[in-house]
């Protein structure tokens, strides 16, 4: 087969591909047909570019504090400057470098955590099931703000606290709804089936429910991105999370907001404001997007 | 174990009445059980805190000695279960212990912040509850038209968008370009109750973004639901104008359930108000547990928290309660 022939003459030259492979393949053109996931990747694409980029491509130095202090808006300054004297837009532009260090990291934390313990709660259900959902319940029933203040107050914040206190209070969320998700699962005949084999449990839940239930799985893996850096965003504001002389956006909000009451110097805290606006927006049009692609 | 499996899964079908009884009860006693976590997770967080609270309040300069007489005075040298039971034990009587940096009972400074909180959180849902029932049954009527996608995306974005950001853009258009509203939510001393409405507007319309997107889903799925309904065609068939099918039976089978799932939501007015309340130098609980946090005042903290989680559970309670009171009706109704 190694000879010049035109591949479109020989259709079935290739190997066929695999059932999955079709499924994955009718998944991406499904999901590329979605305006709103189309919207939503570009929006976010657009900050991950500025994360990546960094201080490298914007204007200004974003730490840079030589410029006069609270510009309006202008020519040298297209957002203006802050109360220290840098460059808004710069600071804009390079603020979602520290977002994106830790809100998909603890996604991916809260994600992992929750779907181990949903699919283990899902599958042997009784007395491991309610003993588990017991847990999950009283904790989805507090504050995840106030656990969060607390448990940062005690451990002291960085990144790295930030991660583990998202992630693990966002496990047993996932951890509930991966939960429901196997037990749709679990008395289906493929699941029988492997257990008329004799395979083991762990074996079951990973290598057959699990690949099943992998559409809930993402589509709340996007929506708890979205929660994550909903919670960086409120705790850093709070001053419980990434910590200065960082651009991040809350961080610029905190810094700023107090000068709102002269009634004037809005430039330096709308910006960043709307930053953390569109940027979530946009990671909910594409969980909105995914949603409506694995729902049918 | 598939003999394990098996067995939970027939549910003994049982008189409504007891069922209602039995779920009250199971969620009474989750709340207990979460009361108990939430206290021994502040507890160990607080025990977690690095430093030694007698050298923390008495600052670096102190004796040694000075230290030690300190933390003995305030039992901070006994074991941690009998710490632990001292403060919850008194804790349920009423007694909140003394604030470590204020040096003056924890109620005096939780009690009046606790009020100022109610009052932002009861104009908030004052607010909310009509704005995102209108907002969903608007929705509804006009499912799959414009102004049901404009009003649905509208409150998605909102809801997923943390209330200190949408605060700002309404701080920078109401009360920076426009100047309607003060940017600050303390009303001055002595201030009448519409003046202290007027403060409260701003933080509140903050947290009325929040909510408006959840509750209007709900509402405009259950309008839905109740629409589609069979005895709302009886209604239209039985020569009922439009407007009387919606006020009698589409908005009397729809309301009662979304006012229930609305209570659910005092969990994320409470999280919001914590920001709020720090974005418009508002005296809440918010304030001073963040504070409390912040200065690691731990007695302060413990019983913030605490009172927090009390009110977020007795919130919930209620709207389980009113839940399950209703819910009979809705299943009676089964649209499906």
């Amino acid at each position: 087969m190694s000879t010049t022939v035109d591949p479109a003459l020989v259709p079935q030259a290739a190997p066929p591909p695999s059932e999955s492979r079709i499924a994955r393949r009718e998944t991406l053109v499904q999901l590329l047909r979605s305006p709103t996931f189309i919207i939503g990747t570009l929006i976010v694409g657009w900050w991950v570019f500025w994360a990546i980029a960094g201080s490298s491509l914007t204007p200004h130095d974003p730490l840079d504090q030589s410029a006069g202090q609270l510009l309006r808006p202008s020519h040298g300054h297209w957002l203006g400057t802050d109360s220290l004297g840098r460059d808004v837009l710069s600071r804009v532009l390079a603020g979602a470098s520290d977002t994106f260090k830790v809100a998909p990291l603890a996604m991916l934390l809260g994600v992992g955590g929750g779907t181990v313990i949903g699919l283990i709660a899902g599958y042997f259900r009784g007395v491991v099931d309610e003993g588990i959902s017991l847990v999950i319940n009283s904790i989805l029933a507090l504050p995840v703000i106030v656990i969060s203040v607390v448990a940062i107050t005690a451990i002291g914040s960085s990144n790295a606290t930030l991660i583990v206190v998202i992630g693990v209070v966002f496990t047993p969320i996932v951890a509930r709804t991966v939960r429901a998700a196997v037990l749709a699962e679990r008395d289906l005949e493929y699941v029988a089936a492997a257990r008329l084999r004799g395979e083991h449990a762990p074996y079951v839940m990973f290598v057959e429910i699990l690949p099943n239930v992998m559409g809930p799985i993402i589509v709340e893996a996007t929506v708890r991105l979205g929660y994550a850096i909903f919670a960086v965003a409120g705790l850093t504001f709070l001053g419980f999370g990434v910590q200065p002389p960082s651009p991040d956006w809350s961080l610029q909000i905190a810094d700023n907001y107090q000068l709102l009451n002269s009634g004037t110097y809005w430039w330096t805290v709308l910006f960043p404001a709307l930053a953390i606006a569109t940027l979530i927006v946009g990671v909910n049009l594409i969980a909105d997007g995914l949603q409506q692609v694995f729902d049918r | 174990m598939a003999g394990l499996l098996r067995r939970r899964a027939a549910a003994r079908p049982l008189p409504r009445r007891t069922n209602i009884a039995r779920f009250l009860l199971k969620r009474f006693a989750l709340a207990l059980v979460t009361l108990f976590l939430l206290s021994v997770i502040v507890f160990a967080a607080a025990q977690l805190l690095p430093g030694n609270v007698g050298r923390n309040v008495l600052g670096p300069f102190a004796s040694q000695q000075d230290v030690d007489t300190y933390n003995k005075l305030h039992g901070l040298d006994k074991p941690m279960l009998s710490q632990y039971w001292g403060w919850i034990s008194h804790f349920v009587r009423g007694d909140l212990g003394k604030s470590l940096q204020y040096d003056v009972s924890v109620g005096s400074l939780l009690g009046p912040a606790l009020g100022n909180s109610l009052k932002l959180a009861a104009l908030a849902f004052v607010l909310v509850v009509p704005i995102s029932i209108l907002g969903g049954t608007i929705a509804a009527l006009r499912r799959g038209r414009v102004t049901d996608r404009a009003i649905t995306i509208t409150g998605l974005s909102l809801t997923s968008i943390p209330e200190f950001v949408t605060a700002i853009v309404l701080i920078v258009v109401f009360g920076v370009a426009l100047k309607w509203l003060p940017v600050n939510a303390t009303a001055p001393p002595g201030a009448g109750f519409f003046t202290q409405i007027k403060f409260l507007l701003l933080p509140s319309f903050a947290l009325v973004a929040v909510l408006f997107g959840y509750i209007a889903r709900i509402t405009r799925a259950s309008v839905i639901e109740a629409v589609d309904a069979d005895y709302t065609r009886t209604a239209y068939l039985k020569g009922l104008g439009p407007r009387q099918v919606l006020g009698k039976h589409v908005l009397r089978n729809s309301l009662l359930p979304t006012i229930a799932v609305v209570a659910t939501q005092t969990g994320y007015l409470i999280g919001g108000l914590l920001v709020i309340e720090k974005l418009f130098n508002y005296n809440g609980i918010g304030q001073r547990i963040y504070t409390a946090a912040e200065n690691k005042d731990f007695t302060l903290l413990q019983s913030g928290v605490l009172i927090v989680g009390l009110v977020y559970l007795a919130a919930t309670l209620i709207a389980d309660l009113l839940y399950s009171l209703l819910n009979p009706r809705i299943r009676f109704a089964g649209a499906e």
